[in-house]
């Protein structure tokens, strides 16, 4: 079996987040990690090698020439091989962008089972899984909270408030898993030194026959006029309690913000 | 802060990273409450092995890391900024493993290793008794040879984390001479006729289960003596020197915990309107705290570069435990100074830092002990 598990290289979640003047997540100029959403996709893969014979693992991101970290990481972790699409010209690509090229790269492998992560942390669409099913003509299982493969027969139990549904694919199909489905592992230091041995592959936009202007900034379905950081807190309401009216008054500050 | 570390090679970076990811996600948060109950993170250690984290310094071949000194000493200060029960622990373990990797027979190597460094096993080491502390040639626990086994009576003492250990490295007297009347023995857990003695209420590293382990009759197959009878002392003493360097690393950590923490307070803390850390009195204490959590790591470290290039390392050794576990004590007693009241408080970690930082001066040679060492080496050639 061929799994082919697709991460993202995002910032470093508890670091500064910073912007790029147009707008854009700086990608380079900030500490950068493989997505924790994406360390499920990659346990789960491992997960499912371990059940099986003969199974090859490949990491495929797209970003910057810092994203090799999202694939190093997968491989210490232990996966086989990476495919890090790399080229100026994705830069601002929005999710169908970036769908598009994923589907080119992924499409190559000819895989029986594409895994993702149910979102990234910095975009948080969590609409590409989809959109790179639909690309490559494949059944989606979004959002797994639990996996199993037996043999070609995949099942996935999807979890929401009000019920839990389990859904069932034949392969090839695309997965996508919820930070419930696994608990992913540290790399072992044995890890870390396999990796430094194992293929990554690098490819350009020219490689996968895409023509620059299916993608980036100017291709994107939507554009970012303005951005502004937050604005820091203000300081909250203070409901005194020492003469005894207090849960009183605060039933009546609640009311009056329509909280209950 | 991160400290800056100079390493020999890329993969050492990466192993370093690892190490500061376990423990910012699985040590830190744990540290607090398990030491103020007395609560051994047995698990804490099965993923440390997992991960490859409990045989750094063993060789590939055996299951370990395969990694020199000075890489596996800085792994371990970075566990002990982090946890300092944590970082002794398996500074215990790669000293319980060290005998069976070193000496032990073909059978032994193929049998245990495995387990021992590429599995999740804990080992502690069975030497002092209660009589028996720096004067390891008053060790009084006897193995008297039965037919194919060793029946073995006695108490050992300050056995860390002895009852969750998987196995035991004892040492037991086969023969009254006080220097090769000691030999050394593999100890599975489950061993009949070993008991522990109830955990010793300590001041500081409550987290660490430190008991005596208690032999009534216990017999011990013969084939689990490791190296030949009466090599026991020769077995000890060759892994001391290493030891040391690990309390050495160990205590650069705990050193470096309570600098972060009195520079992080320093720079919060206002009084008479401003950050206590503008006071010139207070930069020059942070300062000297720097100077020697800095030179506490500069002397391990040049023993470890002594001892991976093969060269003797015996002085340097004894210096750095001497150096690091005296900084450690002066830096946590800075660091209670600095946070003032709050630092007196259990609400801080300082006071904690400062009863963790006592024992390293005591422990795997007392600090006059260490001074005996230095002195010895210097003046070998004094006619006596």
């Amino acid at each position: 079996m061929k799994i082919v598990c697709c991460v993202k290289y995002v910032p470093d979640a508890t670091a500064d987040r910073k912007f790029a003047a147009d707008h854009t997540v700086d990608r380079v100029g900030v500490d950068g990690v493989l997505s924790e959403l994406d360390e499920y996709a990659v346990e789960e893969a491992l997960q499912i090698r371990e059940g099986a014979d003969d199974c090859e693992i490949i990491v495929v991101t797209v970003g910057p020439e810092p994203a090799r970290a999202a694939i190093l990481k997968s491989l210490q972790m232990g996966a086989d091989a990476g495919v890090h699409v790399v080229d100026e010209a994705i830069h601002g690509s929005d999710a169908v962008g970036t769908s598009l090229v994923l589907a080119k790269a992924v499409e190559r492998q000819q895989a029986d089972l594409v895994l993702c992560g149910m979102a990234s942390t910095d975009g948080s669409m969590s609409v590409v899984p989809a959109m790179l099913a639909e690309r490559l003509g494949l059944a989606q299982l979004t959002f797994g909270t639990e996996v199993a493969v037996d043999g070609t027969t995949v099942r996935v139990r999807r979890d929401d408030d009000a019920a839990s549904e389990i859904i069932e694919a034949t392969l090839p199909v695309l997965i996508s898993v919820t930070d419930q489905a696994n608990e992913p592992r540290y790399p072992s230091f044995k890890g870390i030194m396999a990796a430094k041995k194992k293929p990554v592959q690098t490819l350009t936009l020219a490689d996968l026959g895409i023509d620059s202007s299916e993608v980036g900034t100017e291709a994107a379905w939507t554009k970012v006029e303005e951005m502004r950081a937050r604005p820091p807190r203000s300081a909250g309401t203070i409901v005194a309690a020492d003469d005894g009216a207090g849960a009183e008054r605060l039933v009546e500050f609640l009311a009056s913000q329509k909280f209950i | 802060m991160a400290v800056d570390r100079l390493l020999p090679t890329s993969e050492a970076y990466d192993l370093l990273d690892l190490v500061r990811d376990i423990c910012a996600e699985q040590l830190a948060p744990r540290v607090t409450q398990a030491e103020a109950d007395s609560a051994f993170p047995r698990d804490v250690f099965r993923l440390l092995g997992r991960t490859g984290l409990m045989s750094l310094p063993f060789d590939e071949a055996d299951g370990g890391g395969g990694q020199p000194y000075e890489v596996y000493l800085q792994v371990l200060e970075e566990f002990a900024t982090a946890w300092m029960s944590v970082a002794v622990d398996v500074s215990v373990h790669t000293l319980s493993s060290s005998a069976l990797a070193r000496f032990g027979s073909q059978e032994q190597r193929r049998q245990w290793l495995p387990g021992m460094l590429g599995g999740d096993q804990l080992g502690a080491y069975a030497l002092s008794e209660p009589q028996a502390g720096s004067d390891v040639s008053a060790v009084a626990t006897k193995a008297v040879r039965d037919g194919d086994d060793y029946v073995v009576n006695g108490t050992k003492a300050w056995i860390s984390h002895g009852p969750h250990a998987d196995f035991w490295l004892l040492f037991a007297r086969t023969s009254p001479d006080p220097k090769t009347g000691l030999s050394a023995f593999h100890v599975p857990a489950g061993t009949t006729g070993v008991s522990f003695g109830a955990p010793e209420k300590k001041m500081g590293m409550t987290a660490s289960t430190t008991t005596q382990l208690l032999f009534d009759d216990a017999r011990i197959p013969a084939e689990l003596r490791i190296g030949d009878e009466g090599q026991g002392m020769a077995i000890a003493l060759s892994a001391l020197d290493s030891g040391r360097l690990g309390i050495a690393a160990c205590a650069t950590g705990l050193g470096q915990a309570a600098l972060d923490l009195a520079v992080a307070y320093a720079v919060e803390r206002r009084q008479f309107g401003r950050a206590i850390a503008e006071f010139q009195g207070l930069q020059f204490l942070l300062a000297d705290m720097a100077a020697a959590v800095e030179s506490a790591r500069a002397t391990y470290l040049l023993a470890a570069r002594l001892r991976d290039a093969g060269r003797a390392f015996g002085r340097p050794a004894a210096v750095a435990k001497l150096v690091a576990t005296d900084a450690a004590m002066k830096v946590t007693t800075d660091a209670v100074q600095v946070l003032g009241g709050y630092g007196y408080t259990k609400d801080f970690p300082a006071e904690r830092f400062m009863r963790e930082a006592k024992v390293t001066q005591i422990f795997e040679g007392t600090n006059q002990i260490q001074r005996m060492v230095i002195a010895r080496s210097l003046l070998r050639d004094l006619p006596r």
